[in-house]
């Protein structure tokens, strides 16, 4: 019996589709697939995120080929990419502005979530999934940026590595058995560039468990009420396949921007200046994306403390499912919620800010209210607001 | 028709420019080559890459060729060497950075591939430290080996004054005064820095073009599908 999802036996895909059901499945979940109707240009950045990837993954293959992992020859590889390989300045800028794009799409991406209180049921598992990507994105950016074996790379990853010794008892052996010795060198960089391109290839795999566990649940929306019944939705395509192409255009020129007209951003200068273990930079800075994190390891007095902070800052992330027991989703109408998490916004954006300026006093108290705040609003205001709050 | 006269377009293109004009960058590369050069190198850099600025390859093979490189050792074990080629790097005098310190009171002259970036003034700073030599106000004394530098913070830098007025000759006759070299050679270094800038925001531009035009279409696209749903 020929089922409603399946093309007539007639056509010829309907050979294929007896034999191997893709364009059933396609049809299924890209074209029929219902969506709700009111979804605002916010749910945009997840189709931004795909394409960031696509991109990353086919200016890095180029970028591998011409590469030397190796800490002589490294940087003298990146800067022949950059001067004398035909268009490998335009590969490399792509690959250092799609890192830019990735970030501020996987935090904007994240804030949705938050905000709409996408993470409740049925969506947990797209939660943890989607958090599960970030932290595999952050330790690919972090392997990656090391690569160029700049000053940056060197002492930004020397930073990391203080951080790992801190911890009690298995802080050295661990960073020991990570990159094969003490210090930073010819193994950890071969190590860290397997790392990043092997871990390239593992966020797609989790980012087809992402998108299909999407697919089961359907998209949240902005009032945070699923659609009942057909009505109330619209197939996938036309309507969200030609919104989201006018939203990538948008996308792809801010991103070209970037890559054309503001290559200076991408990257901290002293990254053109190749690493000395010898010469410690003025002020080790990080890249953006890392700022926060970093002016937290900072704001705390003891090194195990702040790794401790830093990484229960995302930790707090992934416990928010089962901390906020309201069944009310979009902030927008919780009286509670609505005025705590854009300072908790705010507090991420200050942490950021922090991270990249020297820690003088303020910019340590900065961090310090700040951070302190993000704690607040996940750990206490979240519990709290699920059973005293009357939802507007 | 259009065969008989393209050569012609061509011909005609190439005398449009009068052969003597350049470019500060241009004019800049000559004074790295014979000022510079003398203690700088640009280890990222190949003689071949300065046939974007419009040197001949005769030119850059006779300039690589001045550059002795270690070619391994012959059948006695003794080293060998040879002459540079153009895909071959701009390396500094110096065979390395021992030497290069012994030669300058212990300061080893940086590398000025990618000097404009890193640092924090860019070309600009590299112009005003060149115009900035004075002579040492008394009561101020120097160690040996640093030259008094308004530009500095710490008043002095290491480098002996480079620039002379009429030091050199530019191909294109114009007068090497002390300025004119000091805007040319940081015009060449900021090319050297980004050498693709140019060709970077000419692409740039056309992409940001299609991509309005895209944005534009699927705008209308996006519309026309909206306005038409139950």
């Amino acid at each position: 019996m020929p089922s409603p999802d399946r093309m007539p036996d007639t056509e010829p895909s309907g050979w294929l589709d007896r034999r191997f059901p893709v364009t059933g499945f396609l049809r299924r979940e890209y074209v029929a697939f219902p969506m709700p109707r009111n979804l605002n240009a916010l749910w945009s950045f997840g189709a931004f995120l795909i394409v960031t990837m696509a991109f990353m993954i086919a200016s890095g293959l180029f970028l591998a080929i011409n590469y030397t992992p190796d800490i002589t020859q490294a940087f003298a590889s990146v800067e022949t990419i950059d001067r004398q390989i035909p268009s490998g300045w335009f590969i490399r800028g792509l690959h250092m502005g799609g890192v830019t794009m990735l970030f501020a799409c996987l935090y904007i991406h994240l804030g949705r979530g938050l905000w709409y209180g996408s993470y409740k049921a049925p969506r947990e598992l797209l939660w943890l999934t989607g958090l599960g990507l970030m932290l595999m994105i952050m330790v690919t950016a972090f392997a990656g940026y090391v690569l160029p074996w700049g000053q940056m790379s060197y002492w930004g990853a020397t930073v990391v590595l203080n951080a790992v010794h801190a911890i009690p008892l298995i802080g050295h052996p661990l960073s020991e058995l990570l990159l094969g010795g003490e210090t930073l060198g010819n193994i950890a960089l071969r190590r860290l560039f397997v790392l990043h391109f092997t871990m390239a290839f593992a966020i797609l795999g989790v980012i087809a468990l992402h998108v299909a566990a999407l697919h089961v649940v359907k998209s949240n929306n902005p009032t945070g009420i699923d659609p009942t019944s057909p009505a109330q939705t619209l197939p996938f395509h036309p309507y969200y396949t030609s919104r989201d192409g006018f939203a990538l255009c948008l996308f792809l020129m801010v991103y070209a921007g970037l890559v054309f007209f503001l290559p200076g951003l991408l990257t901290l200068a002293d990254n053109y200046i190749q690493a000395n273990p010898l010469i410690t930079p003025r002020d080790i800075r990080p890249e953006w994306y890392f700022a926060p994190f970093y002016a937290i390891l900072r704001a705390v007095p003891s090194r195990l403390g702040g790794l401790i902070l830093a990484i229960g800052s995302l930790a707090v992330l992934f416990a928010l499912p089962w901390m906020d027991r309201s069944s009310i989703r979009p902030a927008t109408r919780r009286p509670l919620v609505r005025f705590s998490l854009p300072l908790a916004f705010a507090s991420f954006i200050l942490l950021g800010i922090a991270g990249m300026h020297p820690p003088t006093e303020t910019w340590l108290i900065v961090s310090r209210v700040a951070m302190a705040w993000w704690f607040i609003h996940f750990l206490l205001v979240m519990p709290l607001a699920s059973e005293r709050e009357i939802p507007s | 028709m259009t065969r008989r006269i393209r050569p012609l377009l061509l011909a005609a293109s190439l005398t449009a420019l009068p052969a003597a004009a350049s470019t500060p960058a241009q004019r800049g590369l000559v004074v790295f080559q014979q000022v510079c050069a003398a203690c700088h190198g640009m280890e990222h850099v190949d003689y071949g890459d300065m046939t974007a600025l419009g040197l001949s390859p005769d030119d850059i093979r006779k300039w690589a060729a001045d550059q002795d490189l270690p070619d391994g050792v012959d059948d006695n074990g003794d080293p060998k060497t040879r002459h540079a080629t153009p895909s071959d790097p701009i390396l500094s005098p110096y065979p390395n950075a021992a030497v290069g310190r012994l030669a300058n009171h212990g300061l080893l002259p940086p590398d000025l591939s990618r000097l404009v970036l890193t640092l924090p003034g860019g070309a600009d700073e590299i112009r005003q430290i060149l115009l900035s030599y004075a002579p040492t106000p008394p009561g101020v004394k120097l160690d040996e080996g640093r030259y008094y530098n308004t530009a500095l913070k710490w008043k002095h830098i290491g480098m002996p004054p480079p620039l002379q007025d009429g030091m050199l000759t530019y191909p294109d006759g114009t007068r090497a005064t002390s300025v004119q070299m000091a805007n040319d050679v940081s015009a060449f270094l900021d090319w050297v820095a980004h050498p693709h800038q140019s060709e970077r925001r000419r692409i740039g531009l056309y992409v940001l073009a299609y991509l309005a035009l895209m944005a534009l279409l699927t705008f209308l696209l996006q519309r026309r599908v909206w306005s038409s749903r139950r």
